[in-house]
């Protein structure tokens, strides 16, 4: 399974109050186990929305998402969720750490809804990795931004994710710790193996992707433009 | 899985797990009311159970209106056993150390009565002695009022006894009955036997021990026919216990609905706490389903937080419940006619538990739905807005109103007396929440319209907080404004009660009434009375008599015929008298009135309508009397309203001037005093010299109307206390979880340079127009309740007690800002930094 992502005519509508609004407008691309890839594109341009379809979070008004081999639209919204638990992580702008666990028990999460016997032991493992291993039982109000974000990628690596979906992942930090938040993501996606969607405003962090898809009101802007522009 | 949902569940509720027993509390004495009342209904029933001997005091009893005739003296030989007799009257006591008479209910006792209990007085000996002293037993408050000692005389008619003791207690009698008229205990064998001559209302009483030789239930079976053609009534201790149980049941499970509807409001309380909890929760349960929950997990992880919820409040309500328990007998003690001993019903703490969770489970459910519809994409939006997703969950949320209303129903049928009060208990249920919410809802409408300018910021800032979002102001008011009803209902519904009796004392009207004076007497009584410089107002002969026939048939056939059913009407002894004119409380509806007989023909009868009613005859109808053994002839010529209120002479038959004026009657004379001393000085006089007449004062009837009263309201406002605590908890709850958006409010408005004081004023003034809304919709509602209450059961004007309901809304309003600012301790004081880096 070489495809990870399939992508094809994917369109959002939202019903407003006269008429209806096209969000997201005809999009098609595919990506490849191991691809990294940035999404850009001014504000309001779709780029959350379609983050959103391709991680099977909503429905596409039409079009088709197709995500480590399934087809999300013919599955139901709990089907939806299983293969996110499987196949798919998650780094948010605001880390949407849960305020009430621990940062160990926010890292065990995804294991333990697959029922892993292991999960504490691999959190463990995990906080180490991102440098957290004397926090773990901090709670998310006793940590900086950086270091919520940190813990909020160990969740997201912890069960091995095809591809990992990051929202803006230093959108709410400094320059300095949003680099290490960057190298940090670059360093575990490398060792896993995992597919790498990246939402930002920064062109310098999508420079460090392979691939950058730009949005303008909802459409692709050709990547060859792209290329070209770093050419 | 299901273990990791649990520790999930305990883990999510760190740091609000006070918060969750706060709103938890709301719940918990509706469970409290329930448990209680039903523990000590089990108790009491068992009480009866095991002393229902004690309940008749015998096997067997035989009650008349008149002395047992041969034939029933006969059968009385036959059945053997031990025999007690007993002949209770009303007359006049008089009591010569004070020189005071008041009318009492006499109950002249022959020894061996009761075979099973006792008498209970003060001395305890007192209760054997006094039949062989010539002594007397009576009533713990009489003694008080009158100021009696013991060894102080009594004089009835004209025997004169020596006060025994005081009676505590005595089988078939509870002190609420005693209230009505007092009791006074004296030898049978020194009874003034004048007193019972023709025309006193005397009962003639015996008791039989038949120690089990037969069965009591067997006799009263076959000798029925034979008791009811002489009209006697037998009781066994098999009807005497059903009777009370019948009764008592319906008392404590009436009590047991008041409950409930705390319960009701209790579990909205929680419900809509939840409500705002989840709305809190909606960025965890997003992150949850973007990691791979389900829906069905996610609604799980709050169901079981609910439940344990429900477990609390269930076990710490069983709790209180047990302990509020103890306190009951002390609350209806004068309602009960045996001592109920203390002990826990597990099966009533079961069933109040099992209400408690399921109410606030299934109210529950209606937040907790909600949770089905967050989205995972709420997660990446920190703006989500669930009201967009209202219409998904409609049908889901109408079959759970459904449901709910059935549970509601079927728990309140279960509850009730019977099956149609449970019906209507919840369909009032219903109908008084719509009106409390639409009330409510006005009263907010009102509140929430534009302040005019020149209102200053302070009370526009508190009038704007109750509209803030996630506000549970409804709920409060709805919770509030029902204590508030209840209590209110009462209070306007005691004074149109008692502004009736006070009415009738109004000038002109007679307030102090003669009666049983012999025809020979009443000459020398008027003189008395005027010689006393009271006026004479009314003197109306009063002549006893029963029914024979009816339109040609005969009671007798028809008591026979098993196909007609004898009324009251058909049965009872009337007391008639004879005028020719009518008086200001009746009105002829149909037909003539016709005061005067010719002398030959039928006598033309006026008859009231309710009695005409239950004799289903009307105009022109036949009508045969027994006066004294004599057949009285009559028709109906008229149908007549009476207005029972007046305190007058008012009669079923009226019988024409001329018809039956000479045939044995009792007469009535009617006086008024100005003042008490008048009242009992005259009183005094005429027992002295005719012991034979009673008299009784419009004041003597308004005491015992406002303490029979005063004990149901008293009752009553116990079980609206619930309400009103519960309506707190909800208050309490509510604002502790606005204390984030409160501590933000405040930090706000201090930043923008508010003082403490003007941060405190506008929550002062939150919690003050909450109290207003909140009282003035229960007195709203009680108001027209009140108004259909006087209307239609009491038939009197409508009176608005306006001191005690403004002391009502006065305490409501305090009561709510004290709670609500001690709820709020704490949040003007939080510094802006705090408040910035995390969410309490
Ligand atoms: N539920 C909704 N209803 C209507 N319009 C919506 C809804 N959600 C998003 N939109 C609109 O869709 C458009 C794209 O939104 P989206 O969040 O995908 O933009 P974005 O590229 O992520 O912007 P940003 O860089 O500001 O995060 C915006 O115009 C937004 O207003
Ligand atoms: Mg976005």
């Amino acid at each position: 399974m070489d495809k990870v992502l399939e992508i094809n005519g994917l369109t959002r509508t939202y019903k407003s109050g006269h008429g209806s609004l096209t969000v997201l407008d005809s999009v098609s691309f595919e990506l490849m186990r191991g691809d990294t890839v940035s999404i850009v594109g001014p504000s309001g341009s779709g780029k959350t929305t379609l983050l959103g379809l391709a991680a099977g979070l909503d429905a596409p008004s039409s079009g088709h998402v197709k995500l480590c081999g399934y087809d999300m639209g013919s599955l139901s919204e709990d089907e939806r969720a299983r293969v996110r638990n499987k196949h798919v992580g998650f780094v948010f702008q605001s880390f949407r750490l849960i305020p009430t666990l621990t940062a160990l028990e926010n890292v065990t999460v995804p294991a333990e809804l697959q029922g892993r016997k292991d999960a504490e032991k691999e959190a463990r493992f995990l906080l180490e990795e991102v440098g957290l291993g004397d926090r773990t039982d901090h709670y998310p109000a006793q940590l900086s931004g950086g270091e919520q974000q940190r813990v909020a990628m160990a969740r997201a690596f912890i069960n091995k994710p095809d591809i990992l979906f990051a929202d803006e992942p230093t959108g709410n930090l400094d320059t300095d710790t949003g680099e290490n938040i960057v190298k940090l993501l670059f360093q575990l996606n490398e060792t896993a193996g995992t597919t790498l969607v990246l939402v930002t405003h920064n062109l310098e962090l999508a420079a460090k992707t392979a691939r950058i898809i730009r949005l303008k009101r909802g459409k692709l802007v050709p990547e060859q433009n792209e290329a070209v522009a770093h050419a | 899985m299901l273990k990791w949902l649990f520790t999930f569940a305990w883990r999510d509720s760190r740091g609000s797990r006070a918060k969750l027993f706060l709103f938890v509390t709301s719940m918990v004495l509706g469970v409290a009311a329930l448990v209680s009342i039903n523990s000590f209904g089990d108790n009491l029933r068992r009480a009866i159970d095991f002393e229902s001997k004690t309940l008749l005091g015998a096997d067997l009893s035989m009650e008349s209106g008149e002395p047992f005739p041969a034939t029933i003296e006969a059968i009385i030989d036959s059945l053997g056993g031990i025999q007690s007799r007993r002949t209770s009257f009303s007359s006049m006591a008089y009591f010569p150390k004070s020189n005071t008479a008041r009318l009492a209910t006499v109950r002249g006792q022959e020894p061996g009565f009761p075979f099973y209990g006792k008498i209970e007085s003060d001395p305890p000996e007192a209760a054997d002695t006094y039949l062989f002293e010539k002594g007397a037993l009576i009533d713990g408050t009489l003694m008080a009022q009158y100021d009696i000692e013991i060894g102080d005389s009594v004089r009835i008619g004209n025997a004169t006894y020596t006060v025994s003791g005081k009676l505590i207690q005595t089988p078939r009698e509870t002190a609420a009955i005693m209230l009505f008229s007092p009791r006074i205990y004296v030898p049978l064998a020194d009874v003034d036997t004048t007193l019972l001559s023709i025309g006193s209302r005397a009962e003639y009483e015996i008791y039989f021990r038949l120690d089990d030789i037969e069965d009591p239930d067997a006799i009263v079976e076959s000798l029925s026919d034979t008791l009811e053609a002489h009209s006697i009534r037998a009781d066994t201790v098999e009807e005497e216990r059903s009777n009370w149980d019948q009764s008592l049941t319906n008392l404590y499970r009436f009590l047991g609905l008041v409950g409930y509807m705390s319960l009701l409001l209790g579990s909205l309380g929680v419900a809509s706490s939840i409500h705002v909890y989840i709305r809190q929760r909606i960025q965890t349960i997003a992150v949850l389903r973007v990691y791979g929950a389900s829906s069905h997990q996610a609604f799980a992880i709050y169901l079981i937080q609910a439940l344990g919820m429900g477990l609390v409040g269930a076990f710490l309500g069983s709790a209180i419940g047990i302990g509020l328990q103890s306190m009951l007998p002390v609350i209806l003690g004068d309602f009960l006619p045996v001592d109920v001993e203390f002990s826990v019903s597990w099966s009533a703490v079961l069933i109040g538990s099992a209400m408690g969770i399921g109410v606030t489970l299934i109210f529950a459910m209606m937040p907790l739905l909600d949770i089905r519809n967050i989205p995972p994409l709420a997660a990446l939006r920190t703006d989500f807005d669930q009201e967009n997703d209202r219409a998904k969950n409609k049908r889901a949320k109408w079959l759970l109103f459904g449901l709910m209303a059935l549970l509601v129903t079927v728990i309140a049928v279960i509850q009730a007396p019977t099956l149609t009060m449970g019906l209507g208990y919840s369909a009032t249920v219903a109908v008084v929440f719509a009106l409390l919410a639409g009330t409510a809802k006005l009263v907010m409408r009102f509140l929430a319209a534009k302040p005019p300018s020149g209102v200053s910021f302070v009370i526009k800032q508190g009038l704007a907080n109750l509209h803030r979002p996630q506000n549970q102001t409804l709920m409060m008011v709805l919770a509030l404004g029902f204590g508030t009803f209840l209590v209110s209902t009462m209070i306007i519904s005691e004074s149109t009660l008692l502004g009736q009796i006070d009415l009738a004392s109004t000038e002109g009207k007679p307030n102090l009434v003669f009666y049983d004076v012999q025809p020979a007497q009443v000459d020398s009584l008027v003189k008395l009375v005027e010689e006393s410089d009271l006026p004479v107002i009314d003197r109306v002969a009063m002549i006893s008599m029963r029914l024979t026939s009816v339109k040609g048939i005969s009671i007798e056939s028809m008591r026979e015929d098993t196909t007609s059913e004898l009324s009251w009407a058909h049965r009872r002894e009337y007391r008639s008298t004879y005028r020719d004119y009518l008086t200001e409380s009746e009105t002829v509806l149909e037909g003539t009135f016709e005061g005067r007989y010719s002398g030959t023909g039928l006598i033309p009868l006026s008859v009231e309508r309710e009695v005409a009613k239950q004799l289903e005859i009307t105009i022109g109808d036949s009508l045969v009397f027994n006066i004294q053994g004599v057949d009285v002839a009559g028709y109906i010529s008229s149908i007549r309203e009476v207005n029972w209120r007046q305190m007058q002479s008012n009669f079923f038959f009226v019988f024409p001037e001329g018809s039956i004026n000479d045939a044995p009657a009792f007469h009535v004379v009617m006086s008024r005093t100005e003042t008490p001393e008048a009242s009992a000085m005259i009183q005094a006089m005429v027992v002295k010299r005719y012991p034979n007449i009673s008299s009784i004062d419009i004041s003597v009837v308004l005491t015992v109307f406002q303490a029979i009263f005063s004990r149901i309201s008293f009752v009553v406002r116990f079980m609206a206390l619930f309400s009103i605590i519960t309506g707190l908890l909800v208050l309490s709850g509510a604002v502790m979880i606005s204390r984030f958006q409160r501590i933000e409010e405040s930090v706000l408005l201090k930043t923008l340079g508010a003082s403490r004081r003007t941060v405190l004023q506008i929550m002062t003034t939150e919690y003050f127009v909450l109290g207003v809304a909140s009282s003035f919709t229960g007195v709203l509602l009680s108001l027209a309740a009140g108004w259909g209450v006087s209307r239609f059961v009491f038939e009197a004007n409508f009176i608005i007690p306006f001191g005690p309901i403004l002391l009502l809304i006065a305490s409501v309003i305090g009561v709510t800002i004290v709670v609500g600012q001690l709820n709020s301790r704490g949040v003007y004081d939080k510094e802006a930094l705090d408040v910035l880096r995390k969410e309490t």
